[in-house]
């Protein structure tokens, strides 16, 4: 049930810049700084106060509902609890942790060498209290998907079809055995009839190396995928392996899938098999701003500024740094907002990669609705957010819209059409409420 | 350090307007070519005023509307070039200067400018000399006769094959002159080769889609083919296709962005729409040529096809049809 997705871009991929194997660590720095909201859902409310003594692997916010905990990814003193820049933009509660460079390691978990005979309600208990979420970005709580009881098909996501960045490669290629493992654990918890790692054909190294690893893992089947940009949005993966559409409005589940990043699987088998929780993540720092692009495995909390510094640094002047990938990640004000665990790259592009035009226009040539993997028409949503029109953009089904990139990356115009979508969007759902 | 903050995508491709509107220019150059081999350089001439005047008047345009100068993005050039290509290589410099004047400033810009507008506007200038100067509009010189780069223009005029073919009786030319383009017409409009050439570097560029020619062609060839008028029917069908406008106008003018819906479902329906109106016009018209008013018509209705094509949405049942 080998199916393609629709529309889709096919921008540089520009990972040659950052293929190097193992990723380097980063030189823990002087302070982190943990904001107590890095998921989808309510934000943690702190475990610890000021001039706490805290270790590394502790716990130090949590709550109720849908909330991932977050852990000290250093050990130290808690220097402050206010609230500081989020990579995803404005501000959030963070604790703020100097770093006694003891390194002194403490885990509430429980390590499960032998995990075959687990239930799920322990590997999901881990898994929560490991704080794990999605790790390419989407941050939503991975317990929370992961309790939705049996599903047909599991799919573990290795496209990384976003340009620059090669975390989840370099991940596969160093730390395979981890990322499989957890993938069985997670089918020890789904029991899925199915169980996919789908990955793009431009990582033949990575490719290689799965196809060797599962050589003796006959439950788990190798996808492997023509790139094209949004393969690894969930919606159009699940596509492209099961020819099923998740409805509008719906969850993956509706049509029987449970999808996980590549990294996400290798957290859940460190947390469960080794009872660690997410303390440090691979960081791809790259683009033509960066002196030395790298992938760098960086204590969360790490600012970027400190992360930018491993990696030699600036090259001059540059005129965007992003939090995760080119096509949908967050421009940054400056450099002080902290590695959270959805922080999958940080991507410095200079001015000769400005794209934008200094008057853009629509001249209709329907570009964005070819493009569109969702079948939308975003030259009418784009027209009727700048109206305010929400009555049209209900019409033309606003909310359906993954702000994949794909129609703005494609317009000749350089129309900002997602910018407006986005702003279309808050419209309908004010009104909405 | 000063960051820039803006929303994503932060990266874009390479194409833009310009971009298009240059690659439009390359592909008409066939075309071009070809009213230059056929009737002289007062067709190159012609083609350079009427650019000429596009531009100017755009330029002036925007000028007087206090708004930013849009000349570079060559649109203005390319609606210059497309009219010059409409017209008989023997009217009047200044007919085409007017023409393209009126084509920029009140086709286009008081519509609200590129992308803006309803109606093609090299088309509805021709339609607007058509309509004042019926006389030089279809006065067509013969192949190779080489025209006065200067001065009134006396030369020996030709029935184009569309004249005959309204008796009805296939015309004298060959099906290879018709090619080729060894007859008399437009300046753009009768070599086949050149513009089946430019047509292809357009969709070679992705700058259009086939889906609007294709509809359009076949449609006519399906309904010249049902509704013959010649002993060999399919003959009748190939001279329909080769003769006249119909090339210059599916590949280039109907494919116009603005004027052409952007769904799918919309591009073939408004494709059939210009064949069948092609057909009527050819068949009943006053004129022996339909080309321009059918896709002109078409225009009007496009938002109308577009409102009854919605694109099939992701995760949703295929919605009804109708207008919303």
């Amino acid at each position: 049930m080998r199916g393609k997705f629709w529309g889709g871009v096919h921008p540089a991929g520009r990972k040659e810049l950052s293929s190097d194997v193992p990723p380097s660590p980063c030189p823990a720095p002087a302070q982190v700084v943990i904001p107590l909201q890095q998921h989808i859902g309510r934000p943690c409310d702190p475990l610890v106060a000021v001039g706490d003594q805290v270790k590394m692997g502790q716990k130090i916010g949590d709550g109720e509902g849908m909330c991932a905990p977050v852990h000290a990814s250093v050990s130290g003193r808690v220097t402050a609890i206010e609230e500081r820049p989020h990579p995803s933009g404005g501000r959030c509660l963070a604790v703020v942790i100097e770093n006694d460079f003891q390194d002194t390691y403490e885990s509430a978990l429980t390590p499960h060498p032998e995990t075959g005979g687990l239930d799920a309600d322990t590997l999901i208990e881990s898994i929560r209290e490991a704080g794990i979420v999605g790790m390419g970005g989407a941050t939503f709580p991975t317990d929370i998907k992961a309790s939705i009881g049996k599903v047909e098909t599991l799919i573990a996501n290795a496209c990384e079809c976003e340009p620059y960045i090669t975390a989840d490669d370099v991940l596969i290629c160093t730390d395979g055995d981890r990322a499989i493992r957890g993938l069985l654990l997670l089918r020890q918890i789904l029991r899925p009839g199915r169980t996919v790692i789908a990955i793009e054909d431009n990582k033949a190294r990575a490719i290689a190396v799965l196809r060797e690893k599962l050589k003796d893992v006959p439950e788990i089947e190798l996808a492997v995928l023509p790139t094209r940009y949004p393969q690894g949005a969930e919606k159009q993966l699940i596509q492209v392996l099961t020819g099923r559409q998740v409805p509008s409005g719906g969850l993956p589940r509706d049509v029987g899938c449970a999808v996980f990043n590549v990294a996400t699987c290798a957290f859940v088998a460190r947390a469960v098999v080794e009872g660690e929780p997410v303390l440090r993540r691979i960081v791809t720092v790259t683009g033509h701003g960066i002196r030395e692009p790298r992938n760098l495995l960086v204590p969360i909390g790490t600012s970027f500024a400190d992360a930018v510094a491993a990696a030699g640094g600036l090259t001059g002047p540059v005129w965007k740094v992003i939090a995760g990938g080119p096509m949908m990640g967050r421009a940054q004000r400056d450099l002080s907002a902290p590695v959270t665990k959805g922080v999958n790259a940080i991507v410095a592009l200079t001015e000769e990669d400005n794209g934008e035009g200094a008057h853009p226009s629509c001249i209709r040539c329907g570009k964005c609705v070819a493009v569109c993997p969702m079948g939308l028409q975003p030259l009418y949503l784009y027209r009727f957010s700048r109206r305010g029109d929400t009555a049209a953009l209900r019409r033309y089904s606003i909310l359906d819209c993954i702000e994949c990139g794909c129609c703005a990356y494609t317009c000749p115009g350089k129309l900002s059409i997602v910018e407006a979508i986005r702003e279309g969007k808050t419209l309908v759902r004010k009104e909405g409420k | 350090m000063e960051l820039t903050v803006s929303s994503s995508p932060h990266i874009r491709s390479g194409d833009s307007t310009r971009r298009i509107m240059i690659d439009v220019l390359i592909s008409l150059a066939p075309a071009l070519a070809a009213g230059v081999i056929f009737f002289g350089l007062r067709a190159l001439a012609l083609a350079l005023v009427s650019v000429a005047a596009a531009v100017a008047a755009e330029w002036l345009w925007r000028r007087l509307a206090w708004q930013y100068s849009t000349i570079s993005d060559c649109s203005a050039a390319v609606t210059g070039l497309l009219l010059a290509l409409t017209l008989p290589a023997t009217v009047p410099y200044w007919m085409a200067a007017l023409g393209a004047a009126f084509a920029v400033v009140v086709v286009k810009g008081c519509f609200g400018g590129l992308g803006q507008n309803v109606f093609n506007p090299a088309l509805a200038a021709r339609a607007l000399l058509l309509l004042c100067f019926p006389a030089a509009m279809t006065r067509f010189a013969v192949p190779g006769a080489q025209l006065p780069l200067l001065g009134a223009v006396d030369a020996a005029t030709a029935a184009t094959p569309l004249h005959t073919m309204v008796m009805p009786a296939l015309p004298e030319q060959s099906l290879l002159d018709l090619f080729l383009g060894r007859t008399g017409g437009s300046m753009g409009e009768v070599s086949a080769l050149a513009l089946l050439l430019g047509g292809a570097y357009l969709v070679w560029r992705r700058v259009i889609k086939l889906r609007i020619p294709l509809t359009y062609l076949g449609t006519v060839a399906v309904l010249t083919l049902i509704f013959s008028r010649g002993q060999d029917h399919l003959l009748w069908m190939l001279y329909q296709l080769l003769s006249g406008g119909l090339l210059l106008g599916a590949i280039f003018m109907a494919s116009d962005y603005a004027t052409s819906p952007a769904t799918p479902g919309g591009q073939a329906l408004y494709g059939i729409g210009c064949g069948v109106l092609t057909v009527v016009f050819r068949y009943t018209g006053l004129y022996p040529e339909g080309v321009t008013y059918a896709i002109l018509l078409m225009n009007a209705g496009s938002w109308l096809l577009e409102r009854f094509t919605p694109t099939r949405l992701f995760g949703a049942p295929q919605r009804k049809g109708g207008l919303r």
